[in-house]
């Protein structure tokens, strides 16, 4: 068979806005879903300073740990307006970032593993020449955490940059670029 | 009938149209994030190495996101957004979007947002002294057909400078998004326009370090998609990553 190589990626620029956030786009689930949480954090680049121009994607299972879409792979989710996909961007960003979601349950992982609780995220700026991924899981859950394949395979002392921490209305989760503090960034 | 409902009658089929995990791209396949010519990219690159993700449920599936943006016909066509037509040349880009096997992928949304005729965004950050358009905003959305196809009107964008060094210039584009149709695929690029003299001198180009790669950025102008009396077209396919069966190799 015939194999054909990908179009490359380029930068998503410093002008997006005109055309990529929606207003709904941060919200996840509709208002007034049961245990709706918040998640904000500011990104930062390797001196420390916020990064006004990013765009933030955020995919996820419902807290049944099924997703919104139409793939063969296990059960649909039946919440009610759940879209499972964030989208946060701003014309006139000062480096934050929120999106409106529930706390997604466990996914199954590799060779019969259960996940703990995640959500996977895509970061796009002007300076990124192809996006970066990584992964928010909540510090909350212990348990879960301890018995995640993909965070066993992250070095211990990096963990914590996956953590999103507890704070009043949901959790805050801050990604690093670069240097000290560095976000453990996936290859997918 | 809304163009939304009709995409909703022609969904894909799940069971052959969804991989269950996705071809992993070699180191060079993709610009380096550090990519010194680029100035922004010093501070904004990570330096530690990336972690392997296996590619779970997670990575596999992803949003349908048309029905919850609620598409106009008028979002594929840029030119009519506005009470008066934008300043321009007017012209049709379309493409058809395929995995790294061929495979149209159908019912995914392309999202574009460009700089207008002049090489100016409608952005408040955007201040070299090139005019606003009051009847372009340059952002258009739709999503693919049963062959895979997508099809924007728009004005042709044109170049523009920037800060990254003395006399920079961006060669002419339209940024590109693609969802595909898992996390796993989601690209977002730049199309060029044949022939750009501007190429030899643009850093995020040619951060694309293969020639053969960064060719496969630049559409080709098409008479035959012309449309007569009304608009040139330039042809734009894009190819997301596919089912990893089959080892690699470069075919085009």
């Amino acid at each position: 068979m015939t194999i054909f190589a990908t179009t490359p990626s380029q930068t998503v620029g410093p002008y997006f806005a005109i055309g990529m956030p929606w207003d709904a786009g941060p919200h996840v689930v509709p208002d007034g879903t049961p245990g709706r949480i918040r998640i904000a954090g500011t990104v930062y680049d390797g001196d420390g300073v916020e990064i006004p121009d990013h765009l933030i994607e955020t995919w996820q299972a419902d807290p049944e740990g099924r997703f919104a879409d139409l793939h063969g792979y296990g059960e649909q989710s039946q919440l009610e307006g759940f879209r499972g996909f964030g989208r946060c961007g701003h014309e006139g960003g000062d480096g934050t970032y929120e999106i409106v979601t529930v706390k997604p349950g466990s996914v199954p992982g590799p060779g019969g593993t259960l996940q703990a609780p995640h959500i996977d995220v895509t970061l796009f700026c002007r300076g990124l020449l192809h996006r970066v991924v990584t992964r928010i899981y909540f510090a909350d859950e212990v348990q879960a955490n301890a018995s995640d394949p993909v965070l066993a395979s992250v070095p211990a002392h990096r963990r914590e940059t996956l953590l999103a921490q507890p704070v009043a209305g949901g959790y805050r989760f801050d990604i690093r670029l670069q240097g000290e503090g560095e976000t453990v960034f996936f290859a997918v | 009938m809304s163009v939304e409902h009709e995409h909703e009658t022609e969904i894909y089929d799940p069971v052959t149209e969804t991989p269950t995990s996705y071809l992993r791209e070699g180191p060079d396949a993709q610009p380096p994030l550090d990519s010194p010519g680029y100035k922004s990219t010093r501070l904004r690159h990570p330096t530690e190495p990336l972690v392997y993700l296996p590619q779970t449920l997670t990575e596999i599936t992803g949003p349908r996101l048309a029905p919850a943006l609620g598409l106009q016909e008028s979002d594929a066509d840029l030119t009519r957004q506005h009470e008066g037509e934008p300043i321009g040349e007017r012209i049709i880009v379309s493409g058809v979007v395929r995995d790294t096997e061929g495979k149209p992928l159908r019912n995914t949304l392309v999202e574009v947002w460009q700089a207008n005729a002049a090489g100016r965004y409608a952005h408040r950050w955007d201040r070299w002294p090139a005019p606003l358009d009051p009847n372009f905003s340059g952002a258009g959305r739709c999503v693919t057909d049963r062959e895979g196809r997508y099809r924007f009107t728009t004005i042709k964008p044109g170049p523009y400078p920037w800060g990254n060094h003395y006399n920079a210039w961006r060669p002419a584009h339209i940024h590109f998004s693609l969802l595909g149709r898992a996390f796993a695929q989601r690209l977002v690029t730049q199309m060029y326009f044949p022939g750009d003299p501007f190429f030899p001198y643009d850093p995020i180009f040619n951060s694309v370090r293969d020639e053969r790669a960064r060719e496969r950025m630049i559409s080709s102008f098409s008479i035959h998609g012309t449309q007569p009396n009304w608009a040139a077209a330039y042809e734009f396919d894009i190819y997301l990553r596919g089912p990893s069966a089959t080892p690699f190799e470069e075919a085009h």
